[in-house]
């Protein structure tokens, strides 16, 4: 699965990126030809947020289900979702310097996405400081699963910290008001992103499961191993 | 159950009171981080009081997140975390109950030296009851909150600073929403209350769920 959708996502990169280039109009307003960022900046932060709650449906199923596989998988969606959010910010710097002259400015949505990237930053340093694998696999679920249920009132409190007006640069706007070539051109790159997540968690995941299982006979035994 | 939390108290106090020097290690910290910032930021009044919500709630937030290690520590080392863990009282009042002697301890403290920070700082005597209210109903949310969290990072090596590390971003709605309160109250129109009803939901919310995360936290690390 991994070889075809590693195919497929470099299509669809090669496609995305080419399109949201050239075939879409060169000054849109005073960004100029600036505001093409855009194309990879949705994708990274809807990618960035997507990663984090798939993270915890992994997480969960895990401490119901008492399934090794499932924290494995979490664990190796976290860095690819840690790399997203971050690419996020980065590529929302840019838009935002080009587009309302600063590259940071307190935003609601802008602060609860840095905030994102601190619990994934979190996860992943709560599970490398502990050695013991269970133990570390369950402790990190469970940082997941509260730092979820904390996600909403952290949104709410950077969102509206003066209770009586709430203000954002964020503004509101559906995806229908997207003008036809722009919006292909980011779906386009929003699902290259998606198969690049696959194939790097995919193979990541690999590494995982031949890592933690290394003593067992069904490692020792493999035709890649035994060259 | 309340013979479990009160005897739990009643032993955590008892702890406490021969090592008295843990108390005040906490309270002198946040002193000193509230009388750093004027030196460091230059003591103009007009500056002093704009900044004065967001300093103390933040020193508060490190003096109470430092104070936490100290929440387990003794009891994992001699053992007693594990009979507490097998005892047949719920695990969640014994950890309610740590917890509110942890407070007594720690946030209380911060709470009564509030009104030194609003010398310091020249804060209206508005802001300075804003202030400690504010702090009498956060400074619960964060021990609650940390308990969580020193609880997951029990007996690392990495310690307090990965406790930092994972509890500050859960901080931050706290934070936002205290020294909000203080910020309104110095305000002339601003109403204060709202920011005083959301503190207050926040210390309901982490009492009900809190102690459970923490005991589930606690049996996951002590396996």
């Amino acid at each position: 699965m991994i070889p075809w959708f590693s195919i497929v996502a470099l299509a669809l990169f090669a496609i995305g990126l080419y399109w949201s280039f050239f075939r879409t109009p060169e000054i849109l307003s005073e960004q100029k030809q600036y505001y093409k960022v855009i194309f990879i900046h949705v994708p990274a932060v809807w990618m960035g947020m997507w990663l984090y709650f798939i993270m915890v449906v992994w997480a969960a199923i895990g401490l119901i289900f008492n399934t090794r596989l499932s924290f494995m998988m979490a664990s190796a969606i976290a860095p690819t979702g840690a790399l997203f959010t971050f690419l996020g910010l980065l590529t929302g710097a840019i838009w935002g310097k080009t587009s309302w002259g600063t590259w940071w400015d307190w935003d609601p949505r802008m602060t609860s996405f840095l905030i994102l990237l601190f619990l994934y930053i979190g996860y992943m340093a709560l599970q490398s400081a502990i050695d013991d694998t269970r133990r570390s696999d369950r402790a990190s679920a469970l940082l997941l699963i509260v730092g979820l249920a904390l996600i909403p009132v952290i949104y709410w409190s950077v969102n509206c910290p003066d209770p009586m007006q709430c203000t954002a640069l964020h503004q509101r706007s559906g995806l229908g008001k997207i003008e036809g070539n722009i919006l292909f051109a980011m779906l386009t790159m929003t699902l290259a992103c998606w198969l690049y997540a696959f194939v790097v968690i995919f193979m990541r995941l690999r590494n995982i499961i031949l890592e933690r299982e290394r003593n067992t006979e069904w490692v020792y035994k493999l035709p890649e191993l035994n060259q | 159950m309340l013979k479990v939390f009160i005897t739990i108290v009643k032993r955590d106090l008892l702890l406490a009171l021969r090592r008295r020097s843990d108390v005040l290690t906490t309270l002198f910290f946040f002193i000193i981080v509230i009388s750093l910032f004027p030196l460091g930021i230059g003591a103009e009044k007009n500056t002093l009081r704009h900044i004065a919500p967001g300093v103390a709630w933040i020193a508060a937030l490190l003096a109470s997140m430092l104070a936490l290690e100290r929440l387990f520590e003794n009891d994992h080392a001699d053992g007693t975390l594990e009979q507490m863990l097998i005892a047949p009282q719920p695990l969640s009042i014994i950890v309610m109950g740590k917890i509110f002697t942890h407070w007594l301890l720690t946030g209380l403290p911060i709470v009564l030296i509030a009104p030194l920070v609003g010398l310091q700082y020249y804060l209206p005597s508005d802001a300075v009851i804003a202030m400690t209210l504010s702090l009498l109903l956060g400074t619960p949310v964060l021990s609650l909150i940390g308990a969580i969290g020193a609880a997951l990072t029990l007996g690392l090596r990495g310690g307090g600073i990965l406790l930092s590390l994972l509890i500050l971003p859960l901080y931050i709605p706290v934070l936002v929403y205290g020294s909000g309160a203080v910020t309104a109250s110095m305000m002339v129109d601003a109403p204060v209350q709202p920011y005083f009803m959301l503190l207050g939901a926040f210390v309901v919310l982490a009492l009900v769920f809190a102690p459970w995360a923490t005991a589930a936290a606690l049996r996951i690390s002590s396996e």
